[in-house]
């Protein structure tokens, strides 16, 4: 650990507020008094603290014994010529990545405030702040801000921050782990950037939850130096009890494959019923949807279960956080739309459904149930399939060891940066030197180079072509100074409109609406005006067909029309509703946990606390095949239908395992062994085609080493990136970050589907006649870790050379069955569309033809 | 019913492109998949809503568009040209996306134009983007042109017999496999045609809407789907609404 570790000043805590404690019958606890003397002394400071371990609290006892002992000391009015304001900005700033939480803090923080008779002003600014308060803000602060990034950016973007941040002392920033793994921590890294030399001095406290390298987040907290890297202090405050993880003993029908865990439905519902308050945690919203709507069939005790994701309307979220607050819930069936925030009732049960994904998020989410340190808090993990087994028990064996995976700190994204060189105009002119070194003050930007930021400055001003053809439309220009500047008012005011990272696929509202009397055909009339049930994915709508049925909201949907962007739906009767391809809260499973796996399967002696079922799938395939070593990547080759099968086991996450699929089936197509398709799950890849790879091998003809090459990542890789749907989809968040295209519209939200151009069409064009253009860069760093996963695959591509092992087999091995059972069950969004098309036409010509 | 995880495709065929034949009046059509009709008894190659300087247009109001459309929507009619040596080429109207599109061609574009026009009579057809005819743009400005059997005019109108028009941009999409797809697609039923947009950055408009009803009786109509390398003949009826 790099990280400074200091001699430990002695913290003054004011005797008013050593009575408040007191009088709450609370001692202060040691992380609470070692921050606060860390931020006497002048120090920016990380704390990692458990859940329900008084860490907001501690986030903001400096900011409250300062201003303590400030006192009620009036601020004057001052006029500026144009307006009048208040003498001083602000004091603190608190940063969240949930709006609701910084409402639910400020309400908190309430209650030693007025406890102890503080004259300190807290409020909140969200995107749902009235207007005439945001203005009002901005002339007259309040003492304590908390907001979100995206509002910090906007208040950065006006004239008003020099005077609003100048008189800042600290930043707190709260979810700091979550925050960071996005391009909204990069937005953020780069606005505390700013704040650091607007206001000299400034503090910041990090709070965030245990991560594999608390030095990143360290590095984060503070301006970094050419000549090296620069950390806040760390603090860690003492874990609470060792949680108490199980898996869930499956009984003899463990399916194969497939994520329902129907199986464990009526087990889930009796431990809701012994447990006063259950959370259960499921990887998808679709999977979310099906768990609830089963419990609800079997809920004959009337038990108050609650259904939360990410998808429902706020407003219904809100209600069912209350509810649990409340203590009003027996259970919530929730996906990640619960990893972060407040602590919501008195939880004592975390029922995990399906795989754990990563250690981390799997410690964060059992730590919910956590609300007493003293007592260990329990979980449950509950595997849907048999690798699921594999999984979950690897999972109980790394929370056993403290092991963590997040991921290391980003390397801030041009698109963002992009974005932030816009704000920085709006803002006040500036000088590109000036800025580019302020940028590299940031820890994600620290090794960006001088080319990149012009190139982003190049791409705000006049889009960054290398066709100079737009000077004349220039957003940004420079000065005689030689200052950057808007060259409009309305490049600000559009900016203002598009501010945020967060690039959701484009969302449909969907709304519950009567059903049509008749049967399908044309767009008839229909009833308007019925509830908002949320919001789902518009290429999720895009597979459906009117009539077609799905599960949203915990109820069974007909889906009736789209009318501009609300998808129209009704209640049914219907039993047998078609599952939502929406992903939202797909995780790949973690490098780490992959290792643990792969470590479980090769020793043997491991697999005995495994269920007698998960053992006997894996003798039959030590003797059928071959169960592969921790660091081999076994490669099966068998006939089966008419068809050549080829299936290998890398365990690196079904996003890098699309990608490999697709480069493979190229290179095999190329080896004239006619590929016809590909399946991929977390754990393997199967490839079949037309042509007999094994024999190709045994004659000497084919290499298995050369098919898994490293070199793949080369001229193929590009060659499928030019018509992947899955790149331009991530094309098109880095043109919105960017600025190249609107996501809003002044006032016409309603015709966005109109309006908006396809950005399908400008990558073909751009990808063609400028390929290494700024956004096709960034793009491309997004795909490595993104939906492609380019990088995780190149590791694997490395770790395994010299180390494929083929077994030739006459069949299917046991092994192989839960990949080769997901074959035709989902295809990857974009891809295949000749096929689709080439049937259309075939039912067509059936049709004249019969 | 789950099976979230999977992921599958289908690797698609590789062929030379070749063009399907499209009837319209008893006129026999090659419709080629990048979008464009040819004639071969007259030798004439015809292509709709090309959108020149689109990127230009919107870079005007502050949407700074990569500025290669008009290159990239130009390099696919110079591919037509050297595929069918055409006499007669004739642009359906909305060749520029805006009046002022002409004035704003660079030179080099303005040249490749120029390049191929040489030697080929050239007709713009009048669109609602760009009505007027303009300087420096080589060929004839028509309103309408009618050869033949056929009447080529930008928007599709009541009198349909022979009518090849534009305008519409139309899209069809399709379903299957557990998902659906959308693609530029010729409109024909036999009677009149509606040409897909060939500019790179022309949007589109499902057959299913209403502005198609109006042309074509009741989903008797076939939308010729673009591949990558051949088209596609799909029934109205089985074409989705969005």
């Amino acid at each position: 650990m790099t990280a400074v570790e200091r001699t430990e000043p002695t913290p003054i805590l004011p005797e008013t507020f050593a009575r408040w404690f007191a009088q709450r019958g609370w001692t202060p606890r040691a992380h609470q008094l070692e921050l606060l003397a860390r931020a006497q002394a002048g120090r920016s400071a990380l704390l990692i603290a458990p859940t329900g371990g008084g860490k907001t609290l501690a986030g903001f006892l400096p900011s409250l014994v300062e201003l303590f002992e400030r006192g009620a000391k009036p601020r004057r009015l001052l006029s500026t010529g144009k307006e009048v304001r208040r003498s001083e900005g602000l004091h603190t700033l608190y940063i969240s990545p949930l709006k609701a939480l910084a409402v639910d803090i400020a309400r908190n923080l309430e209650t030693p405030v007025s406890e102890m008779g503080l004259s300190i002003r807290i409020e909140t600014r969200t995107g749902d702040t009235p207007t005439s308060k945001r203005q009002r803000q901005r002339r007259d602060p309040p003492d304590i801000l908390l907001t979100t990034p995206e509002q910090l950016a906007l208040l950065l973007a006006t004239a008003d921050a020099p005077y609003l941040f100048g008189t800042l002392k600290r930043v707190v920033l709260d979810e700091l782990h979550a925050l960071v793994t996005s391009k909204r921590g990069d937005l953020l890294s780069l606005d505390l950037a700013r704040l650091f030399r607007i206001a000299p001095g400034l503090q910041t406290i990090g709070l965030s939850a245990t991560v594999a390298d608390p030095d990143d987040l360290c590095r984060y907290l503070v301006p970094q130096a050419e000549d090296g890297a620069r950390y806040a202090d760390l603090l860690v405050a003492a874990d609470g009890a060792e949680p108490n993880v199980t898996m869930l003993e499956p009984g003899g029908d463990l399916p194969w494959a497939g994520h329902s865990a129907r199986h464990a439905f009526p087990q889930i519902y009796e431990l809701i019923k012994q447990h006063k308050m259950t959370l259960v945690f499921v990887n998808t919203r679709s999977q979310a949807e099906m768990i609830f709507h089963a419990l609800w069939h079997m809920n004959d005790d009337a038990l108050a279960i609650a259904l939360h994701h990410g998808s429902l309307d706020v407003a219904q979220r809100r209600k069912v956080e209350d509810a649990m607050a409340a203590g009003k819930l027996r259970a919530v069936v929730c996906t990640s739309s619960l990893d972060l925030g407040i602590d919501w009732g008195d939880i004592d049960l975390v029922i995990n459904v399906g795989a754990p994904k990563g250690s981390s998020r799997l410690l964060q989410r059992i730590g919910r149930a956590n609300h007493r340190l003293e007592e260990p808090s329990r979980g449950i993990l509950i595997p849907a399939n048999r690798f699921e087994v594999l999984e979950c028990r690897a999972a109980i064996g790394a929370v056993a060891d403290h092991a963590q995976d997040t991921p290391p700190l980003r390397t801030g994204a041009l698109d963002v940066l992009a974005q932030h060189i816009l704000g920085t105009a709006c803002g006040e002119p500036f000088l590109a030197d000036e800025l580019f070194s302020e940028v590299k003050t940031a820890a994600p930007y620290a090794g960006l180079t001088r080319a990149d930021f012009d190139a982003a400055v190049d791409f705000v001003a006049t889009g960054g072509y290398a066709l100079k053809a737009y000077e004349r439309f220039a957003k940004i220009r420079q000065n005689k100074g030689g200052r950057w500047r808007v060259s409009h008012p309305m490049v600000a005011q559009r900016y203002r409109m598009n501010v945020g990272t967060i690039v959701e696929a484009d969302m449909l509202k969907v709304r519950l609406v009567r059903s049509r009397v008749g049967g399908a055909g044309r767009t008839g009339p229909i009833a308007r005006g019925g509830r908002i049930l949320g919001e789902v994915e518009e290429y999720f709508i895009e597979t459906m067909v009117p009539g077609d049925t799905f599960v949203f909201a915990g109820e069974i949907l007909k889906y009736e029309t789209l009318v501009e962007d609300e998808v129209y739906v009704s209640r049914t009767t219907a039993t047998d509703p078609k599952v939502p391809a929406y992903d939202g809260g797909k995780f790949p499973l973690s490098t780490y946990l992959a290792e643990r796996v792969r470590k479980l399967l090769a020793e043997p002696a491991q697999w005995l606390p495994l269920p007698e079922t998960v053992r006997e799938w894996l003798r039959i395939q030590q003797w059928r095949s071959m169960v592969p070593g921790r660091s081999d990547l076994l490669v099966e080759t068998f006939p089966r239908g008419g068809r050549y099968y080829l299936v290998c086991y890398p365990f690196e996450g079904r996003l890098a395992h699309v990608t490999l699929g697709m480069l493979l089936t190229r290179r095999l197509e190329r080896a004239g062994l006619r590929p016809l398709g590909f399946v991929a799950n977390e754990y393997a890849l199967a490839v079949w085609g037309l042509g007999d790879v094994e024999l190709r091998v045994r004659r000497g003809e084919l290499s298995l080493a050369a098919l898994f090459d490293e070199d793949m990542l080369g001229d193929d890789l590009e060659a499928w990136l030019a018509e992947s749907a899955l790149m331009k989809r991530t094309f098109r968040t880095c043109a919105i970050i960017a600025g190249l295209i609107e996501r809003r519209f002044q006032g016409n939200e309603k015709s966005r589907r109109q309006v908006t151009i396809s950005t399908d069409l400008i990558y073909d064009v751009l990808r063609k006649h400028q390929p290494d253009h700024v956004l096709l860069r960034a793009a491309r760093l997004d795909a490595a870790t993104g939906l492609l996963d380019i990088r995780r695959l190149g590791e694997m591509l490395s770790r395994i050379r010299g180390r494929i092992i083929h077994k030739s087999l006459d069949r299917v091995s046991p092994l192989a069955v839960p990949v080769m059972l997901e074959i035709g069950r989902e295809t990857v969004y974009g891809e295949a569309s000749e096929a689709v098309m080439a049937e259309a036409a075939e039912e067509l010509i059936k049709e004249a033809m019969g | 019913m789950s099976g979230l995880i999977a992921s599958q495709i289908v690797v698609r065929e590789r062929a030379a492109p070749s063009s399907g034949a499209i009837t319209v009046a008893g006129v026999a059509l090659a419709a080629d998949p990048a979008g464009a009709i040819y004639w071969p008894e007259q030798g004439m190659l015809a292509v709709a809503d090309l959108h020149l300087e689109k990127g230009s247009a919107f870079a005007a109001r502050g949407v700074l568009l990569p500025p290669y459309d008009t290159a990239a929507t130009l390099a696919r009619v110079a591919d037509l040209i050297a595929r069918y040596a055409p006499r007669v080429v004739v642009a359906l109207g909305d060749s520029f996306h805006d009046g002022r599109g002409p004035a704003r061609l660079a030179d080099t574009d303005r040249a490749v134009l120029k390049a191929q026009q040489r030697g080929r009579d050239w007709i713009w057809i009048a669109g609602n983007h760009d009505p007027d005819p303009a300087d420096n743009i080589g060929g004839r400005f028509l309103p309408v042109f009618k050869l033949g059997a056929l009447t080529f005019r930008h928007e599709p109108t009541a009198e349909c017999e022979g009518e090849i028009a534009g305008h519409l941009h139309p899209v069809a999409r399709v379903a299957g496999g557990g998902r659906a797809i959308s693609r530029r697609c010729f409109a024909v039923d036999g009677k009149r045609m509606v040409m897909p947009a060939f500019g790179a950055y022309a949007g589109g408009l499902n057959v299913r809407d209403r502005a198609f009803a109006r042309l074509f009786a009741t989903l008797t109509f076939t939308a010729h789907m673009l591949g990558q390398r051949r088209v596609y003949a799909v029934g109205a009826k089985r074409c989705l609404p969005d």
